[in-house]
């Protein structure tokens, strides 16, 4: 009996350590590491070599569409039923519908959105959300240039990446499916949940932090103010919430928590990296597209896109950012289709002729 | 300080790894030997280096005095003095230092025909500090990967090269780092407090033996390790924190470059339950 529970202990290790050495996907040297910090502070991000090329090779901006002829007809008085494009000329328009297929339907082509019997139809639910994700792109690329996406912008590609759902949308997450017995409830933790890194943090923290537009600007804070508590300060598990939220914008944007903080001192702006108002601004944004564009397109929807409560599909940093922090390696992809760039639902906000240069290619990481 | 009566005779000479009879004579108390030169020469060039670097920096605040490693840019060169370069320097010294001393260490356990226990745990205290400054940098390929010298600045190297892996906790190494720690201490407080109960007995009692220490813990937990066994497995505990510290670094970054956490995927993903 003691050799058999000795063989039996004895393979059972054996074949942990094999799977913990086979299969948990070691890195190795040589590494690339960009310092973002003052020299021995460790504020530095850590990556293979191997990995940076990969993470390069895997976000490549798509080349833009040839630029379209010059015209003077509009599409709103060309075509019937345009809302949203209806000031860009006839010429501009089509090419962005193709442009947009290939982001977005390549294999499906125009069918996925167009009744092609009658382009102007609106039955298929796609192309109402076609036309609300345009408005949302416009509005990205205006109203948050200057505070989150700068010159780079943002086009349908930077979410969809050649496919009808974008790889990267999230849905509130039900938690086990438990309704009752001695495990009844797990305070919303102890999942190992992607969004949280496969931490055992709450696995939520998504809908808590970034679902709506109405979320208290300071939720996410959990750090006292005073070296000493002077009144009841926020529980443990608001704390253990951010920390969760800070490992989904780690991994979203293939950085680590060096990137914006001093860990020193997390809360204190002054001794954090310029990246982080970038990042505070993002938490806003994200707000602000999961509230204004996508949460009023649940009754668009039909319930095989809806989650599991019943919930919008929507976005968070991983979804454009997809690893990287600067998405498709920061190409400015919205130099290409200025029409992207502002609302072009009144006429005084036309865009000008599109400049035949391609997207500027972001300077390689060190 | 005065020697002790019966000291003299263990004053040998010979055992010495080089050099022959340079330097194997004694200074009042101290063995000097080769060795112990070599430690003094860089110990005192070292702590003459650091308190030139303090001059250097802005503040004469015992904790907030730094000496920084070069910043990446420099690679595995030499970096100019004032930008890493003293650090370099520095680390090479306390190198210098640390390896002398146990090598000397070595030479008076010659020298007493005693085992080399002692310099076997320095060494692994050694092997921590040498993986964090040296094997580690040159696995990452900078020397600015080392940590700073300072007593607050190399807390925060600490905390930033913590969250460079998101949730340190999560290292396996490290996990077994802090389980021998703790148990280190622990294994020492139930020896140390073992060791005084029976050495201070009641007034008029006499003190007591070692069978007495080990019934007691035949008596509690079933088990007793011994006399010999407690020292034992007190060497092994602390040795084990230190090499699985040194373990917990040197796989953050060489070969884990993501969160922590998601290492356990393996285990998520073990067929038994995938």
């Amino acid at each position: 009996m003691k050799t058999f529970f000795t063989v039996l202990g004895a393979s059972i290790a054996f074949f942990l350590t094999v799977a913990m050495f086979g299969t948990a996907g070691w890195d190795r040297p040589p590494l690339a590491v960009h310092q973002n910090g003052f020299r021995g502070t460790a504020m530095e991000q850590v990556h293979t070599r191997e990995g940076v090329a990969e993470a390069m090779a895997a976000n490549a901006a798509p080349a833009p569409a040839d630029p379209a002829e010059p015209g003077e007809e509009l599409a709103g008085t060309a075509y019937e039923n345009v809302q949203v494009l209806k000031n860009v000329s006839v010429n501009e328009f089509n090419r962005l519908m193709v442009s947009m297929t290939e982001w977005v339907s390549p294999e499906q082509g125009c069918t996925y959105c167009h009744n092609t019997e009658n382009m102007a139809d609106d039955s298929l639910y796609q192309k109402k959300v076609a036309r609300r994700m345009l408005q949302m792109t416009q509005h990205i690329n205006s109203t948050w240039k200057d505070n989150h996406v700068g010159g780079s912008g943002v086009t349908c590609y930077t979410c969809h990446r050649g496919q009808p759902v974008p790889a990267h949308v999230w849905f509130t997450e039900p938690g086990p499916n438990r309704p009752g017995g001695f495990v009844a409830r797990n305070n919303g933790q102890n999942m190992a949940s992607p969004s949280a890194g496969l931490s055992s943090l709450p696995y939520d923290t998504l809908t808590a932090y970034l679902a709506d537009k109405s979320i208290d600007n300071n939720a996410i804070r959990v750090n006292a103010t005073t070296a000493l508590p002077t009144t009841k300060g926020k529980p443990i598990q608001d704390a253990e919430k951010t920390f969760a939220l800070m490992i989904h914008m780690s991994e979203g944007l293939g950085v680590n928590c060096t990137f914006c903080h001093n860990t020193r001192a997390v809360s204190d702006w002054s001794q954090s990296t310029p990246q982080r108002v970038t990042a505070w601004h993002g938490i806003r944004m994200v707000r602000d597209i999961n509230g204004n564009y996508l949460e009023p397109l649940l009754s668009t929807f039909p319930p095989n896109r809806l989650g599991a409560l019943g919930d919008v599909p929507k976005v968070n940093c991983t979804t454009c950012h997809n690893g990287q922090s600067k998405p498709l390696n920061g190409a400015h992809v919205v130099e290409a289709y200025p029409e992207l760039a502002k609302s072009t639902e009144t006429a005084s906000a036309a865009p000008p002729a599109v400049p035949a240069t391609p997207p500027t290619p972001a300077p390689a990481p060190q | 300080m005065a020697m002790l009566s019966f000291e003299r005779k263990y004053r040998i000479r010979g055992g010495t790894l080089i050099g022959g009879d340079l330097f194997d004579f004694w200074v009042g108390p101290f063995y000097v030997g080769f060795f112990g030169v070599t430690t003094l020469f860089f110990s005192v060039l070292g702590t003459a280096l650091i308190l030139y670097g303090a001059a250097l920096g802005p503040t004469w605040n015992i904790w907030q005095i730094n000496i920084a490693p070069p910043d990446l840019k420099y690679g595995l060169a030499l970096a100019p003095l004032k930008e890493g370069g003293l650090w370099q320097i520095i680390t090479f010294c306390a190198v210098g230092a640390f390896v002398s001393w146990a090598l000397r260490e070595v030479e008076i356990c010659r020298k007493l025909g005693i085992g080399y226990h002692v310099p076997f745990a320095f060494s692994v205290a050694i092997l921590a500090y040498v993986t964090l400054v040296v094997v580690r940098p040159l696995l990452m390929g900078a020397w600015g990967h080392g940590f700073p010298y300072g007593i607050l600045s190399h807390l925060d190297w600490v905390s930033n090269t913590g969250y460079q892996y998101l949730h340190f906790h999560y290292n396996p190494a490290h996990m077994l780092a802090v389980s021998f720690f703790f148990t280190t201490t622990f294994a020492l407080s139930l020896h140390g407090s073992l060791i005084l109960s029976s050495t201070n007995p009641g007034k008029g009692e006499v003190v007591k033996t070692p069978e007495h220490e080990d019934t007691f813990f035949r008596d509690t937990i079933g088990y007793s390790i011994g006399t010999l066994g407690i020292h034992r497995l007190g060497l092994f505990l602390a040795l084990s924190a230190g090499f699985w510290s040194a373990v917990c670094i040197v796989i953050s970054g060489p070969f884990w470059t993501r969160g922590w956490p998601e290492w356990w995927g393996w285990w998520l993903n073990l067929p038994v339950w995938r």
